[in-house]
């Protein structure tokens, strides 16, 4: 008798565990699923940047930022973009093929970060210049440098297509620069989207 | 800094403004293996802030900071 008993209990409680087991089996199943939800749209170690400007000091800060951000340890992606983009001209480039427009603004649009000004002093270009030495004389490197620097360290820029276009640039006369790539506005969000941190400049 | 801490690379930084003393420092102590020290010399007066912010972030971690003359010694462990 007493076996039997023993049995019967034996029999029962494993069918309340597995109904148990089955739920706890669910929630965790749930619980998996939610958490890979989760990191997969948790944002990485990242900035993501719009350089909008072109103006020298706004895109000094810029790269000043972006250079400093991979010192910390971060991913960095600069998306230039507008008054932004004839900065990234190499001014020893000429191409061709240009409609009307086209070499208006070419000519008009500084070429290259040797011919960016100041957003504010510019007064006739002497402020430029006046805080061009002035930087010299402080060791403050130049965009050029920091253009270089940023390269070096692995800053990947995007160039906005539209932009390009609106102002008649071509892909041959942007610089030479170890991760360029031209790109329109879903993939700065795409990688905004992933980045601790975005900025616009 | 006391006599017995062993450093293990100097980065003489001095008259180098924002970014380069970070920039320059942590591309630095990556020519060090884990757990060695270097000393980085600066005269940026934003080193006191940023240096500790950047140990922070990067994983490192400032041993001690001290001034003399204009000019700031920082000893960084590294850790990461």
């Amino acid at each position: 008798m007493k076996t039997n008993i023993a049995k019967k209990e034996v029999f029962e409680a494993p069918s309340e565990d597995t109904g148990k087991m089955r739920e706890i089996e669910e929630q965790i199943a749930q619980l998996k699923s939610e958490v890979e939800a989760l990191s997969a749209d948790s944002p990485e170690n990242k900035l993501s940047m719009v350089v909008f400007s072109g103006d020298l000091d706004k895109v000094l800060a810029a790269l000043i930022i972006a250079t400093g951000a991979v010192a910390m340890g971060m991913d960095v992606v600069m998306f230039f973009t507008f008054w932004g983009t004839p900065v990234l001209r190499d001014k020893r480039k000429k191409v061709g093929g240009k409609d009307f427009m086209g070499k208006m603004f070419g000519s008009m649009l500084p070429k290259g970060t040797g011919a960016v000004k100041l957003s504010h002093m510019n007064m006739g270009g002497m402020g430029t210049y006046m805080m061009k030495s002035l930087m010299k004389k402080k060791n403050v490197a130049s965009l050029e440098e920091m253009l270089q620097l940023a390269g070096e360290l692995g800053v990947r820029i995007f160039i906005c297509e539209m932009s390009m276009d609106l102002m008649g640039f071509k892909r041959e006369e942007m610089i030479e620069y170890p991760n360029l790539s031209f790109c329109g506005v879903a993939k700065f969000l795409e990688e905004a989207k992933n980045s601790k941190v975005q900025l616009f400049i | 800094m006391s006599e017995a801490m062993k450093v293990d690379k100097v980065m003489d930084l001095k008259g180098l403004p924002c970014p380069m003393p970070v920039v320059k420092a942590s591309k630095g102590i990556k020519e060090v293996e884990v757990d060695q020290v270097i000393e980085v010399l600066t005269t940026d007066p934003g080193a006191l802030v940023d240096f500790p912010a950047w140990a922070k972030t990067s994983g490192n971690e400032i041993l001690e900071t001290v001034q003399a003359d204009g000019v700031i010694k920082i000893y960084i462990r590294r850790k990461a």
